[in-house]
This record gives C-alpha cells, sequence and structure tokens, in this order.
C-alpha cells in the first residue's frame, strides 16, 4: 500500500556495509580473526598441539630423551595409522551428532575376510558356507538398499565387492583389500539405514552390531589366528617406508598442489571481484607449510638405522603416515570444497533445517555411515598389520573407544556439527604418543597408557567445554 | 481477477486425534500480499509447513498455476518458486550467513565444488538490499547473530531466490522497529514485483498497512476473506476471537463445532 512507499524512498543508501568482509583479506586480518575465534571458543587445532608438545617435553625429560630419536619417531606413524584412519571416519557420524561404536570391530570383519580370501585362496572355501552365503546376499541387499536410498557411490561400491568376492578375484591380496572396503562400506549402508530410516540410536544401533562383528571375526577365523606378515604388501601397509624418491615425489606433489591452488584461487576471486586472501597470506601461510614439508623429509629420507654396523637401509616417509596425510586432505577436500560436506555440516548442526533447505538427510546419514566402515575396514587392514596377524580379537577392545577418544581430543564436538578431519590425525598422534612414550622404559607399568590416556581425554574435554562457554549456542 | 497462482481446495490435516486443518480453501494472487491471520494455535503454521511438504496432506489439492501438484518434499516447493521463512527459523546454527542462505541450493562449479566466493557476494548483495545494518561479515555465524538478525538471514534465504510465491510466518515477531519497517517494505515491493506473498502476523497494524486481503483461521478453519481496504482492525479482530462478524465468517453452528 501507499504508506510503505515512503519507507522505501526513506531507505538510506550505505556504502560500508559488512565492514568484516574485507575484498582483500591479507596477514594481519587473518591473524587477527584468528585470534578472535581462539579467544571466542572456537580454539581449533590448538589445544591438541600444545597438547602434543607438553606430552612430548614431559616424556623426553623424565622418561628417555630416546623419545626424539629418529628410529623410534619413524615408528610412530605405524603405531598410530589404524587410530587415525578409524578416526577420520568417526569424525564424518560425529559430525552427525551420531557415533559408530562398531567400527573398530566391522573393521576386523572386513580384514578377516580379505585374509582368510587370500590365505585360503578361495573366499568359498576358506569362510564358513553359512557365513560365505550370508556375505554375498548381504551384499546383494546392501545394493538393493543403496539404490532405493539413491545412495549411488554405496551400491556401486557394494556391487563391485559382490562382483570380486563371486569372481574369486579376492585371491590376490590388493583385490582382496579393495573387497574388504568394499564389504565395509555395505556395513556402513546397514548403519546408516538402522540410524536413519529405521530410527535406532546410533549408539543403540553400533553397540549390537560392535558385539556382533566381534563373534563374526571369529567365525570368519574358524578360531585360528591368520598371521599376515608373510605378504609383503600388507607388512608395509605398517612398515614399509616410501622411497626416497618417491618420499620427495610425494612431498613436491603435495606442496606444489596446495601452494598452486591457494595461489590460483586468490588470484581468480581478486579478479573478480569478491572476497580473497592477499597474496601475502597465501605465499606467507604456504611458505611455512613449503619449509616444514621438506625439513620433515629431508629427515624422512635419511637412514634411520640406530645400528652404525648394520647395512640394511631405514629411510623414508613411512607408509601409514603417507596413507593417514592422503586421507585426511581427501575428507578435508570432501567436507569442506563439496556440497555432500556443507550438507553434511547442515545436517548435523540441525538436520530439520537441512530438510526444509531441500537436503535429503536420509541420504546424507547413509552416505557418512558408509565412509566411516568403509574407513574402519581400512583400520582394521592396518591394525592386522601392525599386529603382524588377524587376531581373534581384532578390533575389538580399546580400538573403537581410542579412535573416538583421538578425534574428540583433536576437537570434535560429539553434538555434530562441529569437527575436522584434522583433529582425528592430530588427536590420533596425542593417543599414540602416549603408549610411545611409556615403552621408551621398560620399568613403567604399561598400565599407565590408559590411565594417562583418560586423563589426556579429560583434559581436552575441560578445554573444550570450557572454550564452549565463550561461544553462543553452540 | 487474475487467475491465482496457488490454489487451495478442501485441505485436511490432523495430528493423530487432532483434527487441525478443516477443509481449508486459500487462493493467493500475483502482485498480492495476502494477510493470514488467526489465535494462537488455529494453524497457520501447520498450513504453511503443508504447503511446504514438510507437514503431508491427509486430503485437500493444491494447484499452482492451474496445474494440480503434489508437494511431498521440500524440494518440490522450492522447484516450483515458492519460498518460506518458517516461524520456527531453519538455521543451522553452526555455518555461517552464506551457508545458510544458499543451503541445499548451492553456486557450484564442476556440479560438486562450491563457488564460496561468489556465494559470499550474493548473499552481500541480497542483504544490502535488504538495508541489513548490523551485520558486519557474511562469513559470520549464524550462533552469533541476534534473534531479529536470525529472522533477517532467514528472510534473505527466501527473496535471494527468483521465486513466485513467499510465505512469511511472523517475519516481523522478534524484529525491532525499523527493521519491521524494512521487512513491511520488502513484503510489499515483493508483491509489487508481481509475487504472490503470504503475511503471517498477529499485529493488526501491520496486516492493515500492508496486506491487500485478510484470510481470517478460526479453529483450523477459513472463517472469511477480505479485502483489507474493506474492512476494519476490529472485524478482523472478531473474526479471529469469534470466527464471525456480522453476517459474515462461519455460521454459529459450524463456529461451535469446533469448540
Ligand atoms: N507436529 C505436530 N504434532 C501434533 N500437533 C501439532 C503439530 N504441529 C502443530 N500441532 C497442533 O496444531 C495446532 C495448530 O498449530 P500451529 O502451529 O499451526 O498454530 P499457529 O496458528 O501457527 O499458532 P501461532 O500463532 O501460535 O504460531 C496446535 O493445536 C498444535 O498443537
Ligand atoms: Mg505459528
Amino acid at each position: 500500500m501507499s504508506s510503505t512507499d515512503s519507507l522505501d524512498k526513506a531507505r538510506p543508501e550505505r556504502a560500508s556495509e559488512f565492514s568484516l568482509d574485507l575484498e582483500r583479506r591479507g596477514l594481519r586480518e587473518a591473524a587477527a580473526e584468528w585470534w578472535v575465534k581462539v579467544r571466542s571458543g572456537e580454539p581449533g587445532a590448538l589445544p591438541s598441539i600444545i597438547g602434543l608438545i607438553v606430552l612430548g617435553a614431559i616424556f623426553y625429560f623424565s622418561v628417555s630423551s630416546q623419545f626424539l630419536s629418529s628410529y623410534n619417531l619413524g615408528t610412530v606413524p605405524g603405531q598410530g595409522a589404524y587410530i587415525a584412519v578409524i578416526a577420520l571416519g568417526l569424525v564424518l557420524v560425529l559430525l552427525l551428532g551420531e557415533i559408530d561404536l562398531s567400527a573398530g570391530t566391522s573393521g576386523g570383519a572386513c580384514a578377516t575376510i580379505a585374509a582368510v580370501a587370500v590365505n585360503s585362496g578361495h573366499l568359498h572355501h576358506g569362510l564358513p558356507d553359512l557365513f560365505y552365503w550370508c556375505l554375498v546376499i548381504g551384499m546383494v541387499a546392501a545394493i538393493g538398499v543403496a539404490v532405493w536410498l539413491k545412495v549411488w557411490l554405496g551400491a556401486a561400491l557394494a556391487l563391485i565387492g559382490e562382483v570380486l568376492i563371486l569372481t574369486n578375484l579376492t585371491q590376490h591380496l590388493v583385490v582382496a583389500m579393495i573387497m574388504a572396503i568394499c564389504v565395509g562400506a555395505a556395513i556402513g549402508i546397514l548403519n546408516g539405514v538402522l540410524v536413519a530410516k529405521v530410527g535406532i540410536p546410533s549408539f543403540v544401533a553400533t553397540l549390537a552390531l560392535f558385539l556382533a562383528w566381534g563373534g563374526v571375526v571369529k567365525f570368519g577365523l574358524k578360531n585360528q589366528p591368520i598371521g599376515v606378515s608373510g605378504y609383503n604388501f600388507w607388512h608395509d601397509l605398517t612398515y614399509g617406508n616410501l622411497t626416497p624418491t618417491i618420499s620427495w615425489i610425494f612431498t613436491i606433489v603435495l606442496v606444489v598442489a596446495y601452494l598452486g591452488w591457494t595461489t590460483f584461487r586468490s588470484i581468480r576471486l581478486a579478479r573478480a571481484g569478491l572476497a580473497h586472501e592477499a597474496l601475502d597470506l597465501v605465499l606467507v601461510r604456504g611458505g611455512l607449510l613449503t619449509v616444514v614439508a621438506i625439513v620433515v623429509t629431508v629427515w624422512a629420507v635419511r637412514n634411520r638405522n640406530p645400528s652404525a654396523a648394520s647395512y640394511l637401509l631405514i629411510q623414508g616417509i613411512p607408509v601409514p603416515a603417507a596413507i593417514a596425510i592422503v586421507l585426511m586432505i581427501v575428507c578435508t577436500l570432501a567436507l569442506t570444497k563439496t556440497t555432500w560436506g556443507r550438507h553434511l555440516y547442515a545436517t548435523g548442526g540441525n538436520a530439520e533445517a537441512a530438510h526444509r533447505a531441500g537436503i535429503d538427510v536420509v541420504k546424507i546419514k547413509v552416505s557418512a555411515f558408509m565412509l566411516c566402515s568403509m574407513f574402519a575396514a581400512l583400520g582394521g587392514i592396518l591394525l592386522a598389520s601392525y599386529q603382524s596377524s588377524v587376531a581373534l580379537d581384532l578390533g575389538s577392545g580399546n580400538v573403537l573407544l581410542f579412535s573416538v577418544a583421538a578425534a574428540v581430543i583433536g576437537g570434535t564436538s560429539l553434538f555434530g556439527g562441529r569437527g575436522r578431519p584434522r583433529d582425528a590425525i592430530l588427536g590420533a598422534l596425542v593417543i599414540t604418543v602416549i603408549p610411545y612414550g611409556l615403552s621408551l622404559k621398560p620399568s613403567i607399568d604399561p598400565a599407565w597408557q590408559e590411565v594417562i590416556t583418560g586423563i589426556v581425554l579429560l583434559l581436552a574435554a575441560s578445554v573444550d567445554a570450557i572454550s564452549r562457554r565463550r561461544a553462543p549456542r553452540l | 481477477m487474475t487467475e491465482p497462482i496457488l490454489k487451495i481446495t478442501g485441505l485436511n490435516k490432523s495430528f493423530g486425534p487432532v483434527h487441525v486443518l478443516h477443509d481449508v480453501d486459500l487462493s493467493l494472487y500475483p502482485g498480492e500480499v495476502t494477510a493470514l491471520v488467526g489465535d494462537n494455535g488455529a494453524g497457520k503454521s501447520t498450513l504453511v509447513k503443508c504447503i511446504a511438504g514438510i507437514n503431508s496432506i491427509d486430503t485437500g489439492q493444491i494447484a499452482f498455476e492451474g496445474r494440480p501438484v503434489t508437494i511431498s518434499d521440500p524440494r518440490h516447493a522450492t522447484a516450483l518458486g515458492i519460498e518460506f521463512v518458517y516461524q520456527d527459523l531453519a538455521l543451522a546454527d553452526n555455518l555461517d550467513i552464506t551457508q545458510n542462505m544458499f543451503l541445499g541450493r548451492e553456486t557450484t562449479k564442476l556440479g560438486w565444488f562450491l563457488s564460496d566466493g561468489e556465494m559470499e557476494q550474493k548473499a552481500r548483495e541480497t542483504l544490502a538490499s535488504l538495508s541489513v545494518r548490523t551485520v558486519s561479515s557474511v562469513r559470520q555465524s549464524v550462533a552469533r547473530l541476534s534473534g531479529g538478525q536470525r529472522q533477517t538471514v532467514a528472510i534473505a534465504k527466501a527473496v535471494l531466490w527468483n521465486s513466485k510465491v513467499v510465505f512469511l510466518d511472523e517475519p516481523t515477531a522478534a524484529l525491532g522497529v525499523a527493521q519491521t519497517a524494512e521487512v513491511l517494505a520488502l513484503v510489499r515491493r515483493l508483491a509489487d514485483q508481481g509475487l504472490a506473498v503470504v503475511l503471517i502476523s498477529h499485529n493488526m497494524n501491520d496486516v492493515m498497512q500492508v496486506s491487500d486481503r485478510v484470510a481470517a483461521l478460526y479453529l483450523g478453519r477459513v472463517a472469511a476473506e477480505v479485502q483489507t481496504r474493506e474492512t476494519s482492525t476490529t472485524q478482523i479482530v472478531e473474526l479471529i476471537t469469534s470466527g464471525r462478524s456480522g453476517d459474515i465468517g462461519l455460521t454459529p453452528a459450524e463456529a461451535r463445532e469446533n469448540i
């Protein structure tokens, strides 16, 4: 009506709206922004990095200076990779405010199937008959459910797994591992359906499956552990190193890709007149990363063998470190740069809002559970590699709890909506450094590991709770 | 009169034993602001959610531009060009303003990858066009916004898209004087651009000031649809509170039946 026209005209022109949305975000602004975040209750990676340094200092000065010996440090990635990988998957589910308690044993079950497949040469003969047919039918069911819920990636993975099983290509180790990860996808689809479609709280559904998969491992193994250190590829997942040349290629590819991409983005957005990171910020940050990467690589490619008499060279970036880094990067890109990641965060923050915005919440949840179980399967394979055998209790015990602790210590919220893949890796480092440091002095009772891990987790949770109190509504 | 862009006929909705909407008929016309009024619990928000595809419909038809449509999912409504600002604001607290405004409809390159710079730019333009003064960054998390600011973001989210019909469920309830005036001006501007706008409000001044027609909902029934310039605040209030006023509204029998 006419009376509102005056309001329209009265609308003053404003030139400087959004004072904080600088078109050009330089080093100074980024630093100020970071500091504001830390003070307002989003410390990010800071607590876990400080925690890592403090733990390291304590071990170095009061346990053994061997803490920093090259040889010993080189074994850390192998000891922690399975926790890091499982925790990476858990972050996806924790972001939804859900949990997957079955990740440890489901990963164990997947690794078991892979081990039986290569050990017996034929999955059908290696596994108990009933088990084999349940697997074959279960995979078909997973394909069906995934198609029904339009989780196409899940359907494709389950189909690949099924084909590999039926064609017995799984007698080859690498194929068997791919199949195990596909079986993980199918297991994850089951978790997702139970939680998102049937509506069972994820704590209960996955607790039940945690118990069930633990038994499945024993069935699959027919109560006979399978040693895997004889399979070079499997063994090397923990104990192998990239050759010095490949180590350098690995580092250079990552650094150049990062530098190139951030620089390109900065220039492109600046040209388009959009808010962007200024080149000083891009170059200083990228430069720091480059220096760190080069120092680490220089260190890693030197011979770490402590015995001067030995001719055996131990050098190069440990394979498990490379695996964890690549997976972390992939997860980070998927979560921050794709619509899927955005929708995952939104669903974790406010599922109703996500639904109203037209997001298929069920599909998002199922896909997160699916990926979590795939990471769990890889985690189970890494754990078997580390333990040199597929044991009857593979993935049970504290494996899952340590992985959850890693995610939480890194800064992932159990209430959903907050967390990053980086958290899982940093948290896994903290979790791994504790037994690593303690083992340096045989006179220390290893039982301290659990006590100290518990204390660290409590400290992390306290930092989180206290910092969150400053943050509004989150 | 032109053809209605959205026509609802005989809509019924129950939550279990509670019959919330009875045979609701409502027509929305392009270029018009329809005020939807009614007491607390009359069923206004439920009606909106039925049209949005959030609540399912028991019986009844919805026709959009003359064609019958089924809206069983929020995406269907969006695809038709119907936007909603919900009373219980549908924002994700862990995301920032831009991310919320584009949620579910992100600008992408190569199909999957987010174009955050472009989205921020557009969010800023839209907020500026709504004369939002108090938000200093579109990268701010919505958890840190005041109630009114959150409402503004929700409104901005709805007007970002070139829609044909906009439903605003009590958009000014948490707003200050200046912001309310801005939103009412916006409502009028949207209608003048040819959109059909539905404004749900308990504030009779707002209703009288900005609407072309008033539909009064009384205990889940449409008591009356009247032209704003042919009615008065007193008459609307009567329709809201008793379902009838003079010779318009529900028959005494109908009104009693609901109680
Ligand atoms: N999900 C639901 N389940 C059961 N009953 C519901 C549900 N949603 C709404 N109702 C009931 O439907 C009736 C109408 O609610 P509605 O929210 O539509 O009212 P309203 O007109 O929007 O009121 P207000 O002015 O307070 O916003 C109320 O009696 C309410 O209790
Ligand atoms: Mg309402």
